[in-house]
């Protein structure tokens, strides 16, 4: 009898530690932060897109409307799939599109939006990338939902038509 | 004369490098201890990304403004939560990481303690 506890403890804990780690397989090793968590605005000083003119954050977000942040960069090419949504949703003007420029050769910034359209009320540049991270992102496109300086919604990677939708249902 | 100024040159010269290699260090250990969120499974100090390159840029600039460690890492903390941290806090989520090595411990001792005791009679 004394025999068999050995064996038999030794295939329980390797039964237990093959469950462990069969199930850590099974789940996604990618990971991205919360997009539901509502968070308030960072604050931060920028300059302006076209003047190049200092700007503050609390002049441009005001209370009581509805904001899409969008991150973009005339390097990034999903930024040129998720362009259209962006236009389209600039033409019902119930949500005010705020760009921040990640990263980008100005130059090539103004040729990107002469030649696809400025769906954008405002731009902000950031040079460095620091701004994007102030905001929580880690890429382009990403773009945040605001409204009364909360962020409501998070939206990684380019905006389709569903996205859009979901941006029309909340914005209602 | 000439054995104050050698010593004064030495003084001077360590003074000044450990000063460097001080903020440089703590810039590395920092940055060492934070997960880059683009190339998952490299760290910031290890990445050469674009998210990386601007998070150390963040990582000095919070440096310099006088925040300690556990500040700075609270702050990245804040922005992308807890994963970020290569160092994971006990909470419900990780008890299993914190004391399964202590529980085999444990176990394994028990049973060389009941051999060894079983040789003994």
């Amino acid at each position: 009898m004394k025999n068999k506890i050995l064996p038999f403890s030794v295939m329980i804990i390797f039964g237990i530690i093959f469950f462990i780690f069969y199930k850590g397989l099974e789940d996604s090793k990618i990971y991205t932060p919360d997009v539901n968590t509502k968070k308030e605005i960072p604050v931060f000083n920028s300059k302006e897109f076209f003047s190049r003119e200092n700007v503050k954050s609390s002049s441009i977000f005001e209370l009581d409307k509805f904001y899409l942040l969008n991150i973009w960069s005339s390097w990034c090419v999903p930024c040129r799939q998720e362009h259209p949504f962006l236009m389209n949703l600039n033409l019902d003007n119930e949500v005010n599109i705020i760009g921040m420029n990640y990263k980008d050769n100005l130059k090539n910034a103004e040729n990107f939006l002469k030649e696809l359209g400025n769906p954008y009320k405002e731009i902000f540049i950031d040079l460095d990338g620091t701004i994007a991270i102030e905001w929580g992102a880690y890429g382009v496109p990403e773009s945040f939902l605001i409204y009364n300086n909360q962020i409501i919604k998070k939206y990684i990677g380019p905006l389709n038509k569903e996205l859009v939708n979901e941006i029309n249902l909340l914005i209602k | 004369m000439k054995i104050i100024r050698f010593f004064l040159i030495v003084i001077l010269f360590y003074t000044f490098s450990a000063l460097r290699a001080d903020e440089l260090d703590k810039r590395n250990n920092i940055t060492k201890n934070l997960r880059c969120l683009v190339c998952q499974g490299q760290s910031i100090y290890d990445s050469d990304s674009e998210f990386a390159t601007s998070l150390k840029i963040l990582v000095d600039r919070k440096i310099d403004e006088g925040l300690t460690d556990a500040e700075i890492y609270e702050y990245f903390k804040n922005k992308y939560g807890e994963w970020i941290l290569y160092d994971p806090k006990l909470n419900k989520n990780t008890y299993i990481l914190w004391f399964m090595p202590l529980l085999i411990f444990l176990l394994g001792g028990a049973i060389i303690f009941k051999k060894l005791k079983k040789k003994h009679n």
